[in-house]
């Protein structure tokens, strides 16, 4: 009944959405400004409609109701109950419902955010909103129906693929989308500006906090993911630079460029038709990370199962939206008046810097991940594209991004001057050269790209930090002097000031650990119960092979004990096969040490009679690339608190406090 | 397509990726360091996306003796990697040749910086302050009958 009553919900839904899209259009067409509200009420209508249907199947998952097919593909009885819930996303029916419902939570927030955003470009962005949410909807229900019932009902469903049994899938996607579909709304907006033919700072404004947001749950979602990667597929990589990676990365490297051209138009008035044209891509992309998977197209490790009259529907819906926008602009864009001079040398010249290098980078991996596919189409003729030749593509690229990244802060505005920055930035060089050269100096003989990667991630944390000292001192006769001064000043920067300073740190964290894996060292080897292998400055001893029976799988696991060269025990580790009978799958579930930032990687490898095989991994600093990641994303929700965020940008604080218009980070 | 799918399959029933095995290392450091190295250039066939050093597809294990094999024959690098791609084609090199076919590919990105670099410099000249100009006669002379209307 509950299951029949979230089908119902979600034609509501569709009904719903498709009001709140024809809305705002008819209330601008009939002179009628109440209509507009229409759509407020359609939004969070068809918000509720989602979120019960969305509740009702993951009750139907909870409770094992195997009468229903979804249920029966993705469960079993004997499946730990974390993943009973979130194996309501780890299919392709509910992953879907889970990115509508947060396309539908975003379009009642917008609808909510009554001071964050001026009342017609509110409407309008509500009517593209709910012009993606029917689209979507309409393509839940005839395609990919998470309701439809199993009759008969079986004793047993088939459980969830094993490698999605991990807490990662409780939290990988939900991250993801969010942050995928958060890019909805900037689309939405750019598109409601195209409609109404008016593009200002004011707009600028009202977009950043979303993109913002959606960068943010983007970036974190991508870590999430790199992350689960590296220790569940078991051989210790943490980008491998998959079509499905490639698909969530675009729209990330878009969206990095989104928030940097946004300021430029806010501060600068410049960029707009850009900034347009950049919000349409970066949903475009997020569109193809979510579908091109599922089209079939390109099949990858992660994909769901793909079926192939999904495809068409799938490929018309990305014609549609990418498609009808590009027209859109095209047709309207000439309209939107240009503004803004900007100079060279300068902040924003240093902006439009870090937009071509980002743009650039973006192009290489969407031509990297679809060429093959293109080239097959036209010549017939295979091949590969794959970690080489995006390491050779795409590292050239990001080193002169990142260079610019401390440059551009200390440029000035409209005016900047290369001899100044350079003094400002002259800790940072010299930091950079000796944390380079020091590196070098130990691990002489060893990698040269690794240390170069080092220096270049001390030059942008200290970059970053000096920002905020030069920010806080002041310039001219306004400087300051004295720490105690300096750091009263610091905490009174706009957080805006901070967050970019934290995002850009971040950047640097991560890629210290990023070029620390050049020195990471790999021991491999078959042994038996008090046998050992060496793999960087640790020793792992295998101290015995058992059985370790889980709820719903059988599974062999290798006991180790971690010892440094001089023989102190740092610590215990254990890595398993697993064998899932349901699925006949099975798994590494592999064993990871932290000691400090750094890990200790074990990989259990074939059971044989004479011993088991076993790989072992040290992975210095390894930690840092996730850590940085975290620390952009920080940045980016420090950024979000900003009053200027805070305070809708049209409306000046009166009397009445404004309420808090922002999403939640 | 289907024959891939259902080699995936049997990849996936097999269990994931162990990669090297602890037998099929040589006994030279400086030979099986090169052969690590020629084996991560080299995609295994009937996975997604891994090269042969990752991949524990029975296929990948054959790969990396044959790589084995022809290093320890006395093949230098290039002369191992041209023999596996004589036999399987060039679907099996993760890094595509530089060649007529790939060459949008090898292009992009210098095209995408040189192209962007373009339109920025257009933008840039485009956006130089104009030189001020006073009023043409006409337009002062409808300035004063406009005030004068008044």
């Amino acid at each position: 009944m509950l299951v029949e009553t979230g089908h119902f919900a979600l034609a509501l839904a569709l009904a719903l959405s498709l009001v709140q899209a024809v809305m705002p259009l008819w209330a601008a067409r009939a002179r009628e400004p109440a209509l507009r509200q229409v759509a407020v009420q359609a939004a969070l209508g068809s918000f509720a409609c989602i979120l019960f249907a969305f509740a009702a199947l993951t009750y139907a998952h909870a409770t094992s109701d195997f009468s229903v097919l979804n249920v029966v593909q993705n469960s079993h009885t004997a499946k730990p109950f974390i993943y009973k819930l979130s194996g309501v996303w780890g299919n392709h029916e509910g992953s879907m419902l889970l990115w509508i419902l947060i396309l539908t939570l975003f379009g009642a927030l917008v609808a909510v955010a009554k001071n964050a955003v001026p009342p017609v470009l509110r409407a309008n962005t509500l009517g593209v909103q709910g012009f993606i949410t029917f689209v979507f909807v309409l393509f839940l229900i005839t395609t990919s129906n998470p309701f439809t019932r199993a009759v008969p009902a079986p004793l047993e469903g088939n459980d969830l693929n094993p490698l999605l049994q991990d807490p990662g899938l409780a939290i990988h996607p939900p991250l993801l989308y969010v942050g995928y579909v958060g890019f909805s709304i900037t689309f939405a907006f750019a598109v409601a500006a195209l409609i109404d033919g008016r593009i200002d700072a004011v707009w600028a404004r009202a977009v950043r906090p979303w993109t913002l947001t959606a960068w943010s749950f983007l970036t974190l979602g991508i870590a999430m993911g790199s992350y689960w990667a590296y220790y569940e597929l078991g051989w210790g990589g943490w980008w491998f630079w998959d079509p499905v990676e490639n698909a969530s990365l675009m729209p990330w490297i878009a969206g990095t460029a989104l928030v940097h051209s946004t300021v430029v138009m806010e501060k600068r008035d410049a960029l707009k038709v850009w900034t347009v044209l950049l919000a349409i891509l970066t949903f475009s992309l997020s569109l193809l990370g979510t579908f091109i998977v599922r089209s079939g197209v390109l099949t990858s490790v992660h994909s769901f199962a793909v079926d192939p009259t999904r495809g068409v529907f799938i490929l018309a819906i990305l014609v549609l939206f990418i498609g009808g926008s590009l027209t859109l602009f095209a047709w309207r864009a000439p309209l939107l008046r240009q503004g803004g001079l900007f100079a060279p040398i300068s902040r924003e010249g240093s902006l439009v810097l870090n937009n071509l290098f980002l743009v650039a980078a973006c192009a290489t991996v969407f031509v990297g991940t679809l060429y093959p596919l293109l080239l097959e189409m036209l010549t017939g003729e295979k091949i590969s594209v794959g970690p080489p030749f995006f390491n050779a593509t795409f590292i050239p690229l990001a080193i002169p991004l990142l260079l610019i990244v401390p440059f551009g802060q200390a440029l000035a505005w409209k005016r900047g001057d290369v001899l100044a920055a350079s003094q400002r930035l002259f800790a940072a060089l010299a930091a950079a050269l000796v944390v380079g050269l020091a590196a070098l100096a130990l691990t002489w003989g060893g990698p040269v790209l690794a240390p170069v990667g080092v220096g270049l991630g001390a030059y942008l944390i200290v970059g970053s930090a000096l920002e905020i000292v030069a920010r806080a001192r002041g310039y001219g006769s306004n400087r300051v002097r004295g720490a105690g001064l300096i750091w009263r000043r610091a905490t009174g920067l706009p957080r805006s000031a901070w967050g970019t300073a934290l995002a850009h740190a971040g950047v640097g964290v991560a890629v210290l650990g990023i070029a620390a894996q050049g020195w990471a060292t790999e021991g491999l080897a078959t042994l038996k119960p008090g046998g050992t292998l060496a793999a960087g400055p640790y020793v792992a001893t295998l101290d015995r092979v058992a059985p370790r029976p889980g709820p719903n799988y059988e599974e062999t696991a290798a006991f180790l004990t971690i010892r440094t060269a001089a023989g102190d025990v740092v610590g215990h580790v254990d890595t398993g096969k697993r064998f899932y009978p349901s699925r006949q799958m099975a798994v590494t579930e592999s064993g990871l040490l932290t000691v400090g930032a750094s890990q200790v990687y074990a990989s259990l490898g074939e059971i044989q009679p004479d011993g088991v095989g076993l790989r072992l991994y040290y992975k210095p600093f390894v930690l840092l690339i996730w850590i940085g990641a975290v620390i952009m994303a920080l940045g980016g929700g420090v950024s979000l608190t900003d009053r200027r965020m805070r305070v809708g940008a049209p409306v000046r604080a009166k009397a009445k406090p404004v309420p808090n218009a922002v999403p939640a980070e | 397509m289907r024959r891939a799918a259902l080699l995936l399959a049997a990849f996936l029933a097999a269990g994931p990726a162990r990669a090297v095995q602890p037998n099929e290392v040589l006994p030279d450091p400086a030979l099986e360091h090169r052969a690590r190295e020629i084996s991560a250039g080299l995609r295994c066939l009937v996975c997604q996306n891994q090269s042969i050093d990752d991949s524990d597809a029975p296929l990948a294990k054959d790969l990396r003796v044959l790589v084995r094999d022809r290093l320890k024959a006395g093949d230098t690098n290039q002369q191992a990697e041209d023999f596996i791609v004589r036999r399987y084609g060039e679907f099996v090199l993760l890094r595509p040749v530089f060649g007529l076919h790939t060459l949008l590919l090898w292009a992009t990105p210098l095209l995408a910086v040189l192209l962007g670099g373009f339109g920025i410099w257009r933008l840039a000249r485009r956006r130089a302050p104009a030189p001020e100009r006073g009023l043409s006669p006409a337009e002062e002379a409808e300035v004063a009958a406009l005030l004068k209307r008044d």
